[in-house]
């Protein structure tokens, strides 16, 4: 064969493999989604968003509670990790920038990132569930806000660090003080990037699983207590797939089907925002 | 002719990061309601001379000056000097326009704002004011509320400009304000420039030796971070008194 010719068949190896290896990964994607949207859509009906869950043997009954419940949390959980998670990243990259600090913390943060949530869960556990003797509301909000942090404060970071240093000296030329320049110029400058990290990391905790086990557990029960126990889909969802009654099962691809329609829509806003600013 | 004084710098040493020594011993005086500009090849200390006059080396760490600018016969380079006053007494046109992210009318109203100034009908006043100093109002009337990144590059430096004039300064440092801009932009800008002098004092750093024999009544020749010579631009352009001046301004190097 020619050194031509050689290369020419390299070239056809490495496009079947990628090619290849693109399809394995589309195809179970779309077969989970697939999966999800076909079960989930069958089992969809108004009264899972409207009735709490009645007795096993009984028909009918919802997942009010646990919609009810996530929502509590995750709210709770945004208004607790969103403003530590923007401010932090203000200070690394207004205050802290170039220093060593800002570096260090920068590390830390994306080394939280990826940090498995069942060990946030646990933590959690040990310092807000077992001294209080009791599971809460507010700890799933609190690990599910640890959780979000890193995503918020390492996305603000960035996006504050892209803002030109030459806007931030206008504005000081004009004569403003520091923290003006960086609410009133800065920040929006940045604003559509910071929403979506905001929204981003909204989406990555509306999915979590692991951390509210040891920290919200669960509640049959219709509750808005957030000292207590209490719902979320997720855990809900665990609990239902795991168990063996036909209904359940089918509550819980509804319920599969919400929450990720709910992660995509997130996920859809935050690229439409990036698209709508930057293009 | 008599002239005043507007801003006097004796003996002004200033370092970078504490220790690169970008000027040298620089005496010079701006004068009032005058255009003076600072020529000189690149990295000879001219846009770092312009910077002290409003204090915007403070904004990064260990800078350092010595020696003195009085203006208006107090000492901006002393420790109590109030940069926020200053710099809205002393304003600042960057070489790439930087209007904020914000609607035209509220980038004029910005610095307004930064005063005090919060009654709809002075701050309407004023941003119209201003944008009609800056020969900007013609275009941007019908759009005030349109983004300022809707403007053209030329269209930008202006309201930057106007920007900078809504707060009232006496001094304008203009950091080589049109090297981004197309010819008939630029010839805008230096038009707006001179014209303003009338009110207010106006400082010039150029790359550009036409640009400062156009505009300028006074202009300083700087070279590795000293301050070669000082004088009326026409005397500077036509027979300077040093010969390193000549060999730049006539192309000889630089």
């Amino acid at each position: 064969m020619t050194r031509e010719s050689i290369r020419k068949a390299e070239g056809i190896v490495a496009l079947t493999l990628s090619t290849l290896a693109a399809f394995v990964g589309l195809f179970w994607l779309v077969f989970i989604l697939g999966d999800v949207l076909v079960h989930g859509i069958k089992a969809l009906t108004p009264d899972l968003f409207l009735q709490d869950p009645v007795p096993v043997g009984v028909k009918g009954g919802g997942l009010r509670n646990a919609f009810i419940g996530q929502l509590l949390i995750t709210l709770f959980a945004t208004l607790m990790g969103v403003p530590v998670g923007v401010l932090g990243g203000t200070f690394l990259a207004e205050y802290a920038h170039g220093k060593r600090i800002a570096r260090m913390v920068s590390i830390l943060s994306d080394i939280m990132v990826s940090v498995p949530s069942i060990v946030i869960g646990t933590f959690i556990y040990a310092i807000l569930v077992k001294p209080l003797g009791h599971f809460s509301g507010w700890a799933g909000a609190v690990a599910l806000a640890i959780i979000m942090i890193p995503v918020v404060l390492r996305t603000t970071e960035d996006m504050l660090s892209l803002v030109p240093w030459t806007l931030r000296e206008a504005a000081f030329a004009l004569g403003a003080p520091y923290y003006k320049v960086i609410t009133q110029v800065v920040y929006r400058g940045a604003a559509t990037g910071i929403l979506t990290g905001i929204l981003l990391s909204i989406a990555r905790v509306a999915g979590e699983t692991a951390p509210l086990l040891f920290t919200s557990f669960n509640n049959s029960f219709f509750s808005t207590n957030m000292n207590g126990p209490i719902a979320s889909l997720t855990v809900s969802i665990f609990q239902y797939a795991m168990g063996p009654y036909d209904n359940w099962h089918a509550q819980a691809w509804a319920a599969s089907f919400t929450i990720t329609v709910f992660v995509l829509l997130l996920t859809i806003a935050g690229r439409l925002i990036i698209k709508w600013r930057y293009k | 002719m008599t002239e005043t004084v507007e801003l006097d710098v004796k003996d002004l040493d200033f370092f970078y990061a504490g220790h690169i020594h970008a000027l040298k011993k620089i005496n010079l005086s701006i004068y009032k309601n005058a255009v003076t500009a600072l020529i000189g090849p690149s990295g000879c200390g001219k846009t770092t001379l312009l910077r002290c006059f409003n204090r915007m080396h403070d904004l990064y760490p260990k800078n350092r000056y010595e020696g003195q600018i009085l203006f208006q016969g107090n000492d901006i380079l002393s420790k109590d000097t109030d940069h926020i006053r200053l710099r809205s007494r002393i304003g600042m046109v960057f070489q790439k326009p930087t209007p904020f992210p914000m609607s035209i009318f509220d980038n004029i109203a910005y610095g307004l704002k930064l005063k005090g100034i919060k009654r709809r009908s002075e701050l309407s006043e004023k941003v119209e004011n201003a944008l009609h100093h800056a020969v900007l109002w013609d275009e941007v009337k019908d759009k005030l509320n349109a983004s300022a990144y809707d403007l053209s590059g030329g269209q930008q430096q202006r309201l930057v400009i106007a920007r900078a004039l809504a707060v009232d300064p006496e001094v304008l440092l203009f950091d080589e304000p049109t090297s981004a801009l197309d010819p008939i932009s630029t010839a805008k800008i230096e038009e707006l420039a001179v014209k303003l002098k009338t009110e207010i004092t106006i400082i010039i750093v150029t790359h550009n030796m036409q640009q400062a024999a156009r505009m300028s009544d006074w202009t300083g020749f700087l070279m590795l971070g000293e301050l070669v010579e000082f004088d009326r631009t026409d005397k500077i352009f036509t027979s300077p008194s040093k010969k390193l001046t000549e060999d730049y301004i006539t192309g000889r190097f630089g």
